[in-house]
């Protein structure tokens, strides 16, 4: 059982972060509206999370401006879409081993 | 965390793939209607436009640009209507009316029509009217299939359908009127409103 657990991700290991990665992984970027609106969280909830993956690395984020307005966009970058994905697989292999 | 955590896990991220990345506001009232403007064009074209006493009919400039117009007037009505019916249904299912996943589904379905507009439109330039029913029929169930990935509706049975019935229509060109009223009326109404039934009815 041990090795199974060796491959679940830490930084996936709160639901906030890993329903962004699910995101940002089938789109090829969504920005903050979009993200809160998806997850139903606060705006603080959503950007220190977001802030803990971008310190990993897993996801990119950039900051600009829309009609003056400013526009964060988020996207994965290949590391977090890899870690993702083994991740997922090691979701998967605990659940066969129910 | 145990394992029943997990599943949840599971079932959180598959829930968010399907709604980040597919438009689920689509509404099946925005076919019925499609379906009906289609019939109430062929009405038009059937009592003021065809010659009824002509058997072999002879498509002259003046019909062919009547049913141009026809047509446009039907895309135009089914686009205003299809906006205004998925804009209703957006505030049902909270769901942003131009996001992402409808950007991407308002592409790729318009790419594949689009292509063959232009095709028609050379074809009509170039005075060849027989094939122009059969290849909008083709290219708009081609539009849908390839937009189909991008909405939680059903819409790829809806493209394989009018594709079949463009074919057809490709084989007989001269029933292109009733290819028209069953492709773009008929199914739309009776489809649409399985849809309505099925899905919209049981959201709200």
């Amino acid at each position: 059982m041990k090795n199974i657990i060796l491959n679940i991700n830490k930084a996936f290991d709160n639901r906030v972060r890993l329903g962004i990665m699910s995101i940002l992984v089938v789109t090829e970027s969504a920005d903050f509206k979009r993200l809160k609106e998806l997850l139903g969280v606060t705006d603080g909830n959503l950007a220190s999370h977001a802030k803990a993956l971008e310190k990993v690395n897993y996801i990119k984020i950039e900051k600009q401006f829309i009609n003056r307005k400013p526009n964060t966009k988020y996207y994965a970058s290949e590391l977090g879409k890899q870690e993702f994905k083994k991740h997922i697989n090691a979701l998967e292999k605990i659940i066969k081993n129910i | 965390m145990d394992s029943k955590d997990y599943l949840k896990d599971i079932s959180a991220i598959k829930d968010l793939m399907n709604k980040s990345s597919k438009f689920i506001s689509l509404s099946g009232l925005s076919a019925v209607f499609a379906g009906i403007y289609s019939l109430i064009g062929a009405a038009y074209y059937y009592f003021n436009v065809q010659q009824p006493s002509n058997n072999n009919l002879i498509l002259t400039k003046d019909i062919v640009s009547s049913i141009t117009l026809i047509i446009l007037l039907v895309g135009f009505a089914t686009t205003i209507t299809t906006f205004y019916f998925t804009s209703i249904r957006s505030k049902t299912t909270n769901e942003k009316t131009w996001n992402s996943a409808s950007k991407n589904l308002a592409i790729s379905f318009s790419t594949s029509l689009y292509i063959g507009i232009l095709y028609i439109a050379i074809l009509y330039f170039k005075e060849e009217y027989t094939y122009i029913i059969a290849l909008l029929l083709l290219f708009y169930g081609l539009g849908l299939i390839n937009a189909s990935k991008y909405t939680t509706n059903i819409v790829k049975p809806l493209g394989v359908i009018e594709v079949i019935i463009g074919l057809l229509c490709i084989i007989y060109p001269q029933q292109s009127f009733w290819f028209w009223v069953v492709g773009f009326g008929i199914v739309h109404v009776i489809y649409g409103g399985i849809i309505y039934y099925k899905y919209d009815k049981k959201e709200n």
